[in-house]
């Protein structure tokens, strides 16, 4: 374990609770650890998993998904939404190999800043011990020569080749062949 | 398969050689496509698709002379390394980019072709190939020449990329840490998905590239909407309260599968298939791959199955959720290498996919993967 390790927490917090919930840990001053950076959705029925998978693609150590006790959510149904989708999304990050300290969903109202400073905490001293979360660029070596981006394109995008923009496919017409570029 | 070969034109390898003799001259005066397909990590389907067009086959005969098909003529490698740059029209390539061989094949295809098409499933998203992503190089070569029922290997022999014989060196082409798609590797021109694509969809990107009447470059050679919207089944959003494997239930053939608990992944996966699968009582597996919209297509189908669950009490959600089994090999079942990560990280102390749930193997030496730290596999740096 790498004592000077600091995970990056990714926190999707819903507007009308959880997101209200950390200004009172602030302006109560409850101190929480620095490694969450919050994302301010207006319903943790807004998270998609893609978001989550995306978060992990792009670096983060780990993902937290914040919402409205159930029963409470402003928009009556989101959280509930959410509720439905975590346990899937759960099982899907563990077959991707995601450890499942690194994933949370929590229920946290606007009065609850010092639930907040506990869950963040727990999930901050857990990742810790868990090391950074590794990805899987440097477990596809064949591809690092051709990655260009921050993250796996996703399907359908193609980079330009050599930035050329041409749409022309018309046999006969001339194509620049990027590929030529990686013999 | 000699006389279908030689009505497709080039007839013998000498075709294929370079020096534009006689016979290439005239092909040229002709004005015919010139051709390439190539099978990369497939099944073989795709190109028995192509054999699918039936008596259309002699329409692109007509229009076409091929230069290399290893699945049913005998062209060299080295007959298309001698053709000049650019000189084929069109290099279809079909199956996923899984070892040094293919990636070659590859890149020489797009120096050698006007224009690259990734053809089927596999070339375009990874396809079933790259389900093998969740495991990595170590797992599967341990499964297969040590765990499998069938494998006999009591002196552990594993295949090597090199081997010193009297008669000199052999080697055989690297075994890649994942299965990928084509255009993690060339720029593509065309996208062909379908597992495989469908006759109708081939004879129409054919005629387009005679005709030169092409879309954009890039484009997806399918619709800009999703199964279910090509899909003659009743919608009613009627949600469910639980899940079922296929062959546990005899569905309605009128309304909507996903609405009778059946994972169908018709709501993420990009029309043109004519919703056949649907149409045949069958869910739709999503070989057609993502909608444009779409980034991720195995998350938009986690949120889709979670949206037709009808239960708000999470021990009832729980429950009907775990009858989904193997939700990584279900929603990304043609599309782990085009997915967000492309195939499972080697987290610290995470546990390595459940083999025994999605099969049952035998209980000995092999069978269980065994558990490794990312630390593991970074020291291994990813190569064997
Ligand atoms: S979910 Fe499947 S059965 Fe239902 S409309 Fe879509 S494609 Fe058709
Ligand atoms: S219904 Fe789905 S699985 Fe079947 S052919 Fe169409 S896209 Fe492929």
């Amino acid at each position: 374990m790498n004592q000077d390790f600091e995970p990056k927490i990714l926190g999707f917090f819903c507007n009308w609770c959880s997101y209200a919930g950390a200004d009172l840990a602030g302006v109560s001053r409850l101190k929480y650890p620095a490694n969450l950076r919050i994302v301010r959705v207006m319903c943790s029925g807004r998270v998609e998993p893609t978001m989550v998978l995306k978060a992990f693609a792009c670096g983060a150590d780990g993902v937290l998904i914040s919402g409205c006790h159930p029963g409470d959510c402003h928009y009556q149904q989101g959280n509930y939404k959410t509720l439905r989708r975590v346990p899937l999304l759960e099982r899907t990050l563990a077959q991707f190999g995601i450890h499942p300290a690194r994933f949370r969903l929590t229920w946290i109202s606007a009065n609850e800043g010092q639930k907040l400073v506990q869950v963040v905490t727990e999930m901050v001293e857990e990742i810790k011990k868990l090391g950074p979360f590794p990805g899987t660029r440097a477990r596809f070596p064949e591809l690092a020569p051709h990655l260009s981006g921050a993250t796996v394109i996703p399907g359908g995008a193609i980079p330009a080749p050599g930035g050329a923009t041409t749409t022309v496919g018309v046999p006969g017409a001339t194509l620049v062949a990027g590929g030529e570029t990686h013999d | 398969m000699t006389d279908t070969a030689h009505g497709l034109g080039a007839g013998g390898p000498a075709a294929g050689s370079p020096g534009a003799g006689a016979e290439d001259e005239a092909v040229q005066a002709r004005g015919k496509l010139k051709l390439a397909f190539f099978w990369a990590a497939a099944c073989g389907g795709c190109d028995v698709a192509v054999l699918d067009i039936h008596e259309k086959i002699l329409d692109v005969a007509a229009l076409a002379d091929i230069y290399l098909w290893p699945v049913a003529m005998d062209f060299k490698y080295k007959d298309v390394e001698a053709l000049p740059d650019r000189f084929l029209d069109v290099a279809f390539y079909n199956g996923a980019v899984r070892n040094s061989e293919q990636e070659h094949m590859a890149h020489l295809l797009r120096r050698k072709a006007k224009t690259l098409v990734a053809f089927g499933s596999c070339a375009c998203f990874g396809g079933i190939p790259s389900l093998a992503n969740l495991f990595d190089r170590e797992e599967i070569l341990d499964w297969v020449y040590g765990g499998t029922f069938s494998t006999e290997n009591p002196a552990g022999v594993r295949p090597q990329p090199r081997f010193t014989a009297p008669e000199g060196e052999l080697t055989l082409p690297e075994f890649y840490a994942g299965a990928y798609r084509l255009q993690d590797f060339v720029p593509v021109d065309y996208f062909l998905p379908g597992c495989p694509p469908t006759p109708e969809w081939i004879l129409k990107a054919v005629e387009a590239i005679a005709s030169g009447n092409l879309p954009p470059r890039g484009a997806v050679l399918a619709l800009d909407k999703t199964v279910c919207d090509t899909c003659p089944r009743e919608k009613t959003d009627k949600k469910v309260k639980e899940f079922h494997r296929h062959y546990e239930i005899i569905p309605d053939p009128e309304r909507c599968l996903l609405e009778q608990g059946l994972i169908c992944m018709g709501p993420a996966t990009r029309g043109g298939c004519g919703a056949l699968c649907p149409s045949a009582n069958m869910p739709c597996r999503g070989c057609y791959g993502p909608t444009r919209e779409v980034v991720d297509q195995g998350a938009k189908m986690l949120s889709a199955v979670a949206s037709i669950l009808d239960s708000d009490d999470e021990e009832e959600i729980r429950l009907a959720l775990a009858r989904i089994e193997d939700p990584a090999g279900t929603f990304w079942r043609f599309g782990m290498a085009a997915s967000l990560l492309g195939g499972r990280a080697f987290d610290a102390g995470s546990a390595p996919p459940d083999r025994a749930a999605s099969a049952t193997p035998p209980a000995g030496a092999g069978a269980t993967p065994p558990t490794r730290a990312g630390a593991d596999v970074a020291a291994r740096g990813g190569k064997k």
